[in-house]
């Protein structure tokens, strides 16, 4: 196991994935994981993001691969979320293994650098009954050439 | 003989639809021609980008649609 990428319309579990994952390298160093979940803030009331079939899951396994060959890392999950959540709810879940602990940490950050602001999602949230879409921000492109 | 456009974010809206047909060729200056008004303008807008059948341009105004092609207007993405 890699690589495993998940692009989920429902409701998950990150410890569901994160056991059989970390169960499926047995001599790692260290395992590191991230777990992106919708904020509780103001008054949103739901988010939803919206994916296109024929590009966002192979984007997200090309990211796999380059995050796991930049990093020399023995296996990395990616579970993202699509469709309506709610406050609470998980949206994205990455988990590193490596040999050492600071290329798991890095691969995270990249890994979550890049989902953020550079994979095929489009966001929207609900506040008083009325959906706006969420722009991107001048912060994303900035955590993105942290890598360049 | 057709193209299948499809909106992708906020485009959706603009265009009151998720996908729309257009008739094949499809060209960059058919594709404006083809959607007028606060529509045009965003797909004009440098970040707009456009991918045929799941494959991105690297120049937009370059696009070549053929009969079966899917064009998607991608606007900026906001994910994760």
């Amino acid at each position: 196991m890699a690589r495993a990428v998940d692009l989920l319309t429902r409701p998950f579990n990150p410890g569901e994935f994160v056991g059989p994952f970390t169960n499926a390298h047995p001599g790692l160093g260290g395992v590191c994981t991230f777990v992106g979940e919708v904020r509780p803030d103001d008054d949103v009331q739901a988010l939803e993001l919206l994916h296109y079939e024929a590009m966002t899951l192979a984007g997200m396994e090309d990211l796999a691969d380059r995050t796991i060959a930049r990093f020399g890392l023995m296996g990395l999950l990616i579970v993202h979320r699509a469709g309506v959540m709610h406050p609470g709810e998980p949206i994205v879940l990455v988990s590193a293994a490596a040999r050492h602990r600071r290329e798991a940490i890095q691969a995270v950050d990249f890994a979550m650098d890049h989902l953020k602001s550079d994979s095929w999602f489009w966001k929207r949230e609900l506040r008083g009954g009325v959906w706006s879409w969420i722009e991107p921000r001048p912060q994303d492109h900035a955590d993105l050439s942290r890598w360049d | 003989m057709s193209v299948r456009l499809v909106f992708l974010g906020k485009l959706a809206d603009l265009a009151g639809t998720g996908e729309r047909e257009l008739p094949a060729p499809l060209d960059w200056a058919g594709l404006n021609a083809a959607l007028p008004g606060p529509l045009g303008e965003a797909l004009r807008q440098d970040r707009t980008r456009i991918a045929v059948n799941g494959l991105l341009l690297a120049d937009k105004t370059t696009l070549h649609a053929k009969d079966g092609d899917e064009v998607a207007l991608l606007p900026p993405v906001s994910g994760g």
